[in-house]
């Protein structure tokens, strides 16, 4: 074990020092006022669906089995945390983490749209973090694109037989990133008068990409951790929402 | 497992915190600038037409100050949270073992 965990500490250092010279800015949310009104619209529109889903299928889920409240409940709190805690990054600026993947892995990408909208709203409106007018983009990214991402590669990968901690983990990571593209993508789309959409799209990422994916590698393992300790305590909510398949 | 996890945090944390010692003249302000400098580049034209819900009541921008405490605020909702139902859970597990044994 304790090899293990030498390995896991290298590879963190290695991580960690390799990232650490790029000097560069970051944006984490769409601020307020930055998508011009067509836009604002069309994100809130195309994210109706998705949400009213999710309304459902939260539905459906506690209908099924009252008990699941408390691991729904868990979930969100999780995307509360994770979303609040904004971490320095190796290209010297701070952004924070998404904590989507957790409920995307474990109630499907739908529900979280829910969860995700709750902690948008809350940020908007009493921290000036992200904001109403682009609440719909911000939702579309943050709480449908990563999760849905997060969603495919766990199932993918755990019908790929991958370790389960190693499909969650990669789930976590990848949807968090995936939503930091997303974000970009929809400031091309709306920005960019002075050069084309790919242009600004190749600006976009660059300040975007590198300052997540340290904290998306921290998602993804802050995910694994929380899994751990639900594997261990909690058992029974797992194998309703299928998590748990086999009772071992 | 429990050595594991503690491996974990510990590599999550060093990912965190390398930076700061890392990098020993950046900012590390907030993102939000940064974004907004990237749009006056390729955009330069655009000017925003709102301005945050709170700061169009209060006048002025948000304390920083006042703005961490909102963050605190979010985060220990969550925390507080996550707390009280994982310490549910972990009361749980050890009255179904003396029920039914769940060796693990």
């Amino acid at each position: 074990m304790s090899k293990r965990q030498k390995k896991i500490i290298t590879a963190a250092v290695v991580l960690a020092l390799m990232f650490g010279i790029v000097p560069n800015v970051s944006a984490m949310h769409i601020m307020e006022g930055y998508l011009p009104g067509g836009f604002c619209i069309a994100w809130g529109v195309l994210c109706i669906p998705f949400l009213a889903a999710g309304l459902f299928s939260i539905q459906k889920t506690i209908r099924r089995n009252r008990k699941l409240i408390t691991l729904l409940a868990m979930s969100g709190a999780f995307i509360f945390v994770i979303s609040s805690l904004k971490i320095p990054s190796v290209t010297g600026s701070c952004s924070h983490m998404t904590g989507t993947g957790l409920g995307a892995i474990l109630f499907g990408p739908c529900a979280v749209s829910i969860l995700g909208i709750i902690v948008l709203l809350f940020q908007a409106i009493l921290l000036a973090h992200g904001g109403l007018t682009t609440l719909g983009a911000n939702v579309f990214s943050m709480a449908i694109a990563g999760p849905f991402v997060s969603w495919g590669i766990y199932r993918l990968c755990s019908k790929a037989g991958v370790n389960k901690r190693v499909c969650v983990f990669l789930a976590a990571m990848i949807g968090d990133l995936f939503t930091y593209c997303v974000t970009a993508v929809q400031m091309a789309l709306a920005h960019h008068a002075d050069t084309t959409v790919a242009g600004a799209l190749g600006k976009f990422l660059v300040v975007f990409a590198p300052t997540q994916l340290p904290l998306a590698v921290i998602e993804g393992i802050i995910t694994v951790v929380i899994v751990m300790g639900l594997e261990s305590y909690a058992k029974p909510e797992l194998r309703a929402v299928g998590f748990i398949k086999e009772a071992k | 497992m429990k050595k594991t996890v503690i491996a974990l945090m510990i590599a999550a944390v060093l990912i965190a915190l390398i930076p700061l010692f890392a990098l020993k003249n950046a900012q590390f302000g907030g993102s939000d600038d940064a974004g907004s400098e990237v749009v006056e580049e390729v955009d330069s034209s655009y000017e925003p037409w709102a301005t945050p819900i709170l700061e169009k009541i209060l006048g002025r921008e948000l304390p920083g100050e006042v703005e961490s405490m909102f963050f605190c605020v979010q985060t220990g909702i969550g925390v507080g949270i996550i707390a009280f139902i994982m310490g549910r859970m972990v009361e749980r597990k050890k009255w179904m073992k003396e029920q039914n044994h769940d060796n693990d």
